[in-house]
């Protein structure tokens, strides 16, 4: 039920309507880090302030509203953003991908392909791939303005001398359309080919960092590398243990302490749909119980 | 790319000057930075600049690499596309030049080299930032120009901080002249060294600067350093150039008072 003291989800008009300034000059240039003026929302920096702006800035009475947080519906920043919006903007919640038409996410994305009148609202803790490498934001900003991206291929080759190869898990840097460097936001590197030719439409709101940047549908994303060195969209070389899914990426969960442990899809819908499809993973039968 | 443009094999034609400087003047509010400054530089041709602390030399520097904006004059710069005022260009091209047919050695390591980024990385930025992306190749001309600058290779993996004052300023070298540059600016690189770590950075930038067949404008207040390197030398006082000359012409037959006091206030061991 929305409670009557706050206007339809939450932030003000005047609000809504900078941060759709925001965001429609951000679609215009893919990749750009657009600045705007983040409010303080009830939550603290880090749980997806950001996102949250950006999501109720796009939010419309009939839109079905998903939220997950490492791939999982069940999870305290993803149960409390959407409770957060069930009471303010009194929208319909689903966890399936499908049905949804805005999915707000921190460090996923989902593993069934988006469609077409989609909307994914990444949570970002640091906009700037550059950050760690040169801290002057206005130094920074004239590498993006000049495409003077040699730096990042220094961290790059930093992975590679130390690590024997490129380390970079996850938060790793994408080339938007042949132009602006960009932050994927802290997704595991898995999820980098699905940023690219999407038909949904990606935003990317960073509320500490007061930056929002995006991707149209079917923007040509490249993932950074080297000739010999090519990217590697790595997983857990296992398969779901509930489900049986071999192409999904996998979270390793220690099940006690003699060393056993358990990989399961980080996906929870994604995990249950194919369970209930029937689908049985190695310790599907005993899990499945509980689950 | 159009690095090209600014290749590093550019044919310079040897009857024109590789930098040409005309009325180069810099103003601190009423206080003279450097004035009216003129000189070429020829291809190959070392420049000492010499002169006590707040003569303007730094000041000079920094306008003609392009840090500070001078308030008049001309910096005419021989690109492989023809001569160009380098004051007049876009900033993108600006900084183009900067890191493809220039370079510049600061007087604290510090100021030229990523200090959480591993000597490897630190030489290998440059080629990166012009393009390179073959891991194996950037690699091995890392490996190459440690060995040029006397570094051990076994410390390419190592950050600068765990490096001596003198293995630092090598390394901004090396980092500096990885992509064959043919205008160096160096400010005060043997200050800050003891004299044995001196002698020997300056032997080796010697070696390099004949090798490379470099041109190279040095900023000093040590003499020795000059009579070194520098084919020409260039004495300010007051940010006025107050004599101009063949090295040893100037350093053995000082005309200017100020040069006669500077020659003769050499400590002698």
């Amino acid at each position: 039920m929305t409670d009557q003291s706050y206007n339809f989800a939450y932030l003000d008009e005047q609000t809504k309507r900078m941060i759709r300034r925001a965001i429609l000059k951000g679609v215009a240039v893919p990749g750009y880090q657009v600045p705007f003026a983040s409010r303080e929302m009830p939550m603290p920096y880090g749980w997806g302030t950001g996102g949250v702006q950006v999501t109720a800035a796009c939010l419309v009475p009939e839109d079905v509203l998903k939220v997950i947080d490492q791939g999982a519906d069940d999870t305290t920043n993803a149960v409390s953003i959407r409770k957060f919006f069930q009471r303010t903007a009194g929208v319909a919640t689903t966890e399936a991908t499908a049905e949804a038409t805005v999915i707000q996410t921190r460090h996923r994305i989902p593993e069934q392909a988006l469609t077409a009148g989609q909307i994914l609202v990444y949570q970002v803790p640091i906009p700037e791939p550059l950050r760690f490498l040169e801290p002057r934001e206005t130094e920074t900003r004239k590498m993006h303005s000049l495409e003077e991206y040699g730096l990042m291929h220094v961290k790059l080759y930093e992975d590679i001398a130390r690590h024997g190869s490129i380390a970079t898990a996850y938060a790793y840097p994408v080339r938007v359309e042949g132009r602006y460097v960009m932050d994927p936001s802290p997704i595991p590197k898995f999820d980098n080919p699905k940023l690219s030719d999407s038909p949904a439409l990606q935003l990317f709101g960073a509320g500490r960092e007061q930056r929002i940047y995006a991707l149209p549908p079917f923007t040509r994303v490249v993932s950074l590398d080297f000739d010999d060195h090519p990217f590697d969209p790595s997983k857990a070389p296992h398969d779901c243990d509930l489900c049986g899914a071999a192409e999904s990426y996998l979270d390793e969960v220690i099940t006690d302490d003699a060393g056993s442990r358990m990989f399961v899809c980080s996906d929870t819908d994604f995990c249950r749909s194919r369970r209930e499809a029937g689908h049985v993973g190695r310790l599907g039968e005993t899990a499945g119980g509980g689950a | 790319m159009q690095a090209t443009e600014m290749s590093i094999f550019a044919k310079v034609k040897p009857q024109a000057p590789l930098l040409s400087v005309k009325g180069l003047s810099k103003r601190y509010g009423t206080r003279i930075g450097c004035t009216d400054v003129a000189f070429d530089l020829w291809p190959g041709e070392v420049l000492g600049i010499v002169g006590e602390s707040g003569s303007g030399k730094s000041t000079l520097l920094s306008c003609l690499a392009g840090h500070l904006a001078p308030d008049t004059g001309e910096v005419v710069f021989a690109t492989a596309s023809g001569p160009r005022d380098t004051l007049r260009m876009t900033e993108p091209e600006r900084r183009r030049l900067a890191r493809t047919d220039w370079a510049f050695v600061h007087q604290n390591p510090r100021d030229g080299l990523r200090m959480g980024v591993t000597a490897g990385g630190n030489v290998g930025e440059r080629l990166m930032a012009v393009g390179a992306r073959n891991y194996g190749s950037i690699r091995d001309a890392a490996t190459d120009w440690l060995g040029r600058v006397e570094i051990d290779a076994s410390r390419i993996d190592d950050r600068p901080s765990a490096f001596s004052g003198g293995m630092q300023q090598r390394l901004q070298i090396a980092r500096n002249l990885v992509t064959g540059p043919r205008l160096v600016f160096m400010d005060e690189p043997t200050g800050g060294l003891d004299v044995s770590v001196q002698a020997r950075l300056l032997d080796l930038l010697r070696g390099l600067v004949r090798e490379m067949g470099l041109s190279a404008i040095i900023v000093t207040h040590d003499l020795a350093v000059v009579r070194l390197l520098a084919d020409r030398l260039m004495v300010m006082k007051s940010g006025h150039v107050v004599e101009q000359g063949l090295t040893d012409q100037v350093l053995d037959d000082p005309q200017h008072a100020y040069t006669q006091l500077l020659v003769s206030s050499v400590l002698q061991v």
